[in-house]
């Protein structure tokens, strides 16, 4: 386990809104310019905190969209019936301010130092810190291995798509489209199963290390799925949303 | 002092008479998610122990029969998670730690929790003496699920739920207060909601 410690004191601050971009019809990435930012670790998340005129307050925690080095940003997807979602991704504007802390946590954090066979598996928006690990790897040069497999309801519901496509060679990205799928799609069709991690994953004895990130179930099913191929599970790492 | 988000009036008020059982910074939610760093272990109930241990000694352990033939409680707690997530009203099954620990002489004024996958999480002794925390393995009349810390967890309702380790295993009597797994990523040493100590230094 590492032992990196994280002690320094993390304090609210106004950041300005500086673009809002649609990635999906429900999904948005906000970039954002706090005024004092200590920069952060692909994989990490920061808090949210939006205040209403009678003094009410909601907080959120969102992962991190940006690549270490690049302003802070986060993509949140609307929840139907959440309160905190639907704001940000519809009623925010560039220009406005949003109140944040972070970053926050250190074990769901990928550094390129690690040179293991990366093994990246995301389901839905579970594909945003993981962005930022691709992101990372792409812009520090490294020649790290890497997979994506990604698994989305349609493809009009996959985020980022325009920039997975275009990593190249040493990052390939693997779709699964669990609804419905396009005439003459090439990706993989249905929930991520053994049988798709099987053919997709690196294999065990290259050592990979693996981050998951979706839905409860997704990630207990990859998880396991991923013990029984032969991954240790402390090279199984895990960040989970959502009820079960 | 926090900025107006302009627009935002909020959604999900609390009722009034739920109000002053949500901490600060929280919001109420009827689902039960699910947050753990690695997989969930598996381990076969015969294999399973729970032990006090004390500077690498084993001072007393547990098969799970012998956990299940103490006396256990029936316990009804509120919940807070340090993601912001608070769900009311939770019953759960358990052993007091009280009654474990009173089968071992030695005394230390903190432990270490012990899991299964290498989860680690510390507690001042006080904070799972006096009838505040137990080994719980049901949960709202069943088997506690896998996915929620099951065969047992930890359960320390009065402070932020990461404390209260899931597939625990043990408790470490310690001299001095050292930092379990969140702990070590940055998050508080102690963890009360009501005082929202979400990282360190708050």
């Amino acid at each position: 386990m590492e032992t990196t410690a994280v002690r320094r004191r993390l304090t609210w601050q106004v950041a300005a809104v500086t673009s809002i971009a649609r990635e999906t019809p429900s999904v948005v990435t906000i970039e954002l310019q706090p005024p004092d930012w200590p920069g952060h670790r692909a994989g990490q998340h920061l808090d949210v905190r939006l205040t209403a005129e009678d003094g009410y307050s909601a907080e959120r925690s969102y992962s991190i969209a940006s690549a270490p080095g690049e302003p802070p940003a986060i993509t949140v997807e609307r929840l139907e019936n959440g309160e905190v979602s639907p704001y940000l991704t519809g009623e925010l504007r560039a220009g406005d301010q949003l109140e944040l802390r972070g970053p926050i946590g250190g074990y769901f954090v990928w550094e390129p130092a690690n040179d293991s066979p990366l093994m990246l598996i995301a389901g839905g928006s579970g594909v945003v810190p993981l962005r930022s690990m691709l992101r990372h790897r792409l812009r520090t040069g490294s020649d790290v291995p890497a997979r994506l497999l990604y698994s989305s309801r349609t493809l009009p519901d996959v985020i980022y798509r325009g920039e997975l496509d275009h990593y190249g060679d040493g990052a390939r990205v693997i779709y699964t489209l669990t609804r419905s799928q396009p005439p003459g799609w090439t990706g993989y069709a249905g929930r991520v199963n053994a049988a798709t991690l099987a053919q997709t994953a690196w294999p065990a004895s290259q050592r990979p290390l693996a981050f998951v990130c979706g839905p409860t179930r997704f990630v207990e099913t990859v998880a396991q799925n991923l013990i029984a191929l032969g991954y240790p599970p402390d090279r199984v790492k895990t960040e989970r949303f959502g009820g079960t | 002092m926090s900025p107006v988000s302009r627009g935002f009036r909020g959604r999900s008020r609390v009722p009034a008479e739920e109000e002053d059982r949500i901490p600060p910074g929280q919001h109420l939610t009827n689902d039960f998610p699910v947050l753990s760093a690695g997989p969930t272990p598996h381990t076969p109930l015969p294999e399973w122990t729970f032990s006090i241990t004390q500077g690498g000694d084993t001072l007393k352990s547990w098969t799970w029969p012998q956990m299940q033939a103490l006396p256990a409680e029936t316990i009804a707690a509120d919940i807070h998670c340090v993601t912001r997530w608070s769900k009311l009203g939770t019953q759960w099954r358990g052993v007091s730690v009280d009654t474990l620990l009173d089968q071992v002489a030695a005394e230390a004024p903190y432990v270490l929790a012990f899991c299964d996958g290498g989860y680690t999480t510390n507690l001042p002794t006080e904070d799972v003496t006096g009838g505040k925390a137990w080994v719980a393995f049901g949960y709202e009349g069943a088997p506690l699920e896998p996915e929620h810390g099951g065969p047992a967890r930890l359960l320390v309702p009065h402070l932020y739920f990461w404390k209260s380790a899931k597939w625990v295993r043990g408790l470490e009597l310690r001299d001095h207060d050292a930092p379990g797994f969140w702990e070590t990523y940055g998050y508080h040493m102690y963890g009360d909601p009501w005082k929202q100590q979400r990282y360190a230094g708050d």
